[in-house]
């Protein structure tokens, strides 16, 4: 739901994790991860293969459930909450996964309505309505509704992972690379809809990428995952600054130059 | 957030304007209520809606006040929104203009002419399907042939691998299978047998069911669920991840890699695997006659030996390479019949268990009428 009230002055956090620890067997991932998201802003998250970021999102999210720390979203410990918190708490958040993630056995209009059923006393039509200006949001064309997803590009159906993941206006969405397998042209109407999306609807946005143009046309802040833990956070100006070997050749290299060098993106 | 016994809306008149006041938050769990309450507004004189009350409103409130400026509109009046920030104005337009514009067409109710063309299209399809079977039997023929003419481009490896995996895998459940069914047999034609006195019968009951029929028939059964499946699962997911394509481009033919070893391994494996549920079966059969019966097994054999020929034999085991054939032609079509998309993957493979299993006992039925009809 969107929180149209006048935001106040100090940033309020959303997400807080504190000493989380990951791993698979002997191998460690994440080890005293800290990481501070905050409303509102549109948070990049960047690492080198391997490094854990879906992982990252997944124990945010509780898909995986870390060895150690705490994970706080929306003020709520989401390791240690009851069933009632959590499913309230999955209300508040929506998470479009890297193919979109759809179920293949329903139309896009009827993945929008999935969590829409959850709405206590939602009229049919209405919630059909629903479905289809969030179809319409997320950039679809009107006729996309009544595809499968088999029938849809790679692009349209990340457009309607995020319209089911917008389905309850979220105050809070996790994207795991969204631009992914996109092509150019493709990639940046994704990153000016995330943008328009989450300005509009005062989102939250947690993104997970490895696209140097999207940090550059929709973060607000970025964080990078190197060595275990989140490295540093800043916009991508104060990335440039930061002396550590990987972070130097990410932010330095031939594509990050030509990312920075690009316009940024028009607002609407 | 609530759901609100109390109404939505509160709506006052003055003069030539009414005034809609929300009476709290406008979100999706309202939303219905909300809709139906701005549905009875006058559409007679122009609206303001004054939202100073709704601390909260998303895309279904948004959507509920959208369309009631949509129908004011078409009446010839308009709507204004006070007690807003400029977040919300600017949230409620971009609302507004994303809704989709247009009714959508209504669902076209089947006439008889469409039910018609649907089942035209379905015997069409099934007798496609036949065809496309006969054509993947010929395929293999064709290029089983011309592996005997070239026989160094023969994939020995691959055809040992199957044989291993259909044949040598599958004989402890066949062989349970068949041996419980030959207790079964024993058990069940003592009980009846007993009260005629003609127990020793029991020898012949079994013999001629398991050989004839029941050996080769389940074990066809057994090896179309276990194998059928396997071959379509696995050229359904190479399918899926392009790797036919890459054979193509590397010169090399999917029916000479894929089809040939598999379907080869299935003919020689299928009648060794009858041979064994034959055993397996009469073994279990001598067993019940033994205990319950007090049929010795030395008995049971002589019995088996005088009372039934060897033409029983012949017409199960004359079966197998057909089922074979069925089975793995079947597996092999479906596996290239998969899509892109997971969900083809299971519905090909269950349809190729279905298929090949139907397919198996109807070719039995027909066996039964050719070898009643030739007195064999």
């Amino acid at each position: 739901m969107t929180q149209v009230a006048p935001a106040s002055l100090q940033p309020e956090l959303v997400i807080g994790l504190r000493g989380l620890r990951n791993q698979f067997g002997s191998h460690v991932v994440h080890d005293n991860l800290d990481l501070d998201v905050r409303r509102g802003e549109i948070l990049g998250v960047v690492g080198g293969s391997g490094t854990g970021k879906s992982v990252l999102l997944r124990s945010i999210v509780g898909l995986q459930r870390p060895a150690a720390g705490t994970v706080t979203v929306l003020g709520t410990d989401v390791l240690s909450a009851s069933e009632e918190e959590r499913k309230a708490l999955e209300a508040r958040w929506g998470v479009m996964f890297q193919d979109g993630a759809l179920f293949s056995s329903l139309t896009v209009r009827e993945n929008v309505e999935v969590p829409l059923r959850a709405v206590p006393g939602l009229d049919p039509a209405v919630r059909v309505a629903l479905a289809d200006l969030k179809v319409a949001m997320a950039g679809l064309p009107p006729l996309a509704g009544d595809k499968y997803p088999s029938e849809l590009s790679g692009g349209m159906r990340k457009r309607a992972g995020l319209a089911r993941a917008l389905a309850l206006d979220p105050e809070i969405v996790f994207l795991d690379e969204p631009t992914a397998g996109l092509d150019p042209i493709g990639a940046s109407a994704f990153d000016a809809l995330i943008l328009r999306l989450s300005r509009s609807m005062g989102l939250t946005v947690f993104l997970v990428t490895h696209d140097l143009d999207t940090l550059h046309a929709v973060c607000d802040r970025v964080a990078v995952l190197a060595e275990k833990k989140v490295l540093v956070t800043g916009t991508m100006r104060e990335m440039l600054d930061v002396d550590h070997p990987w972070v130097r050749e990410y932010f330095h290299g031939p594509r990050a130059r030509a990312a920075l060098g690009a316009a940024p993106i028009a607002q609407d | 957030m609530s759901t609100g016994a109390s109404p939505p809306i509160e709506a006052a008149s003055n003069g030539t304007r009414l005034t809609v006041t929300l009476t709290g938050d406008a979100t999706v769990l309202g939303a219905t209520a909300l809709h139906a309450a701005l549905a009875s507004v006058p559409l007679d004189r122009d609206v303001q809606v004054d939202l100073a009350a709704a601390a909260r409103i998303d895309t279904a409130g948004a959507w509920a006040l959208a369309m009631l400026r949509r129908r004011l509109e078409q009446a010839g009046r308009g709507m204004t929104v006070t007690g807003a920030g400029e977040t919300t104005l600017a949230f409620l337009g971009t609302v507004d203009a994303a809704i989709p514009e247009g009714e959508r067409p209504p669902e076209p109710r089947l006439g008889l002419a469409d039910r018609l063309e649907h089942l035209g299209r379905a015997v069409a399809g099934s007798v496609g399907f036949l065809l496309a079977l006969t054509g993947y039997l010929g395929l293999f023929l064709a290029r089983l042939a011309r592996s005997a003419l070239h026989p160094r481009q023969f994939r020995l490896t691959s055809l040992v691998h199957h044989c291993q995996e259909v044949g040598l895998k599958a004989v402890p459940i066949v062989a349970v299978m068949a041996f419980l069914i030959g207790v079964v047999l024993a058990f069940q034609g003592a009980a009846q047998l007993r009260q005629f006195g003609a127990e020793i019968f029991v020898v012949d009951l079994i013999a001629i069911s398991i050989l004839r029929e029941l050996g080769i028939l389940l074990t066809a059964i057994i090896v179309a669920g276990r194998t059928a499946s396997a071959y379509t699962a696995a050229i359904g997911s190479m399918r899926m991840r392009e790797e036919l394509d890459a054979m193509r481009t590397l010169g090399l033919d999917p029916a000479d890699v894929l089809f040939v070893p598999r379907i080869l391994a299935l003919l020689l494996m299928l009648p060794i695997l009858g041979l064994v549920a034959n055993v397996a079966g009469l073994l279990g059969g001598a067993l019940m006659a033994w205990t319950q019966l007090g049929i010795s097994p030395a008995m049971f054999q002589t019995r088996l030996v005088e009372g039934t020929g060897m033409s029983h034999v012949l017409v199960g085991m004359i079966k197998a390479p057909v089922f074979a054939l069925i089975i793995g032609v079947v597996g092999c079509h479906a596996g290239m019949q998969v899509e892109r998309d997971t969900e083809s993957l299971g519905r090909m493979t269950s349809n190729a268990v279905v298929t090949a299993i139907f397919a198996v006992i109807l070719t039995d039925a027909v066996f039964s009428i050719f070898f009643a009809q030739v007195g064999l």
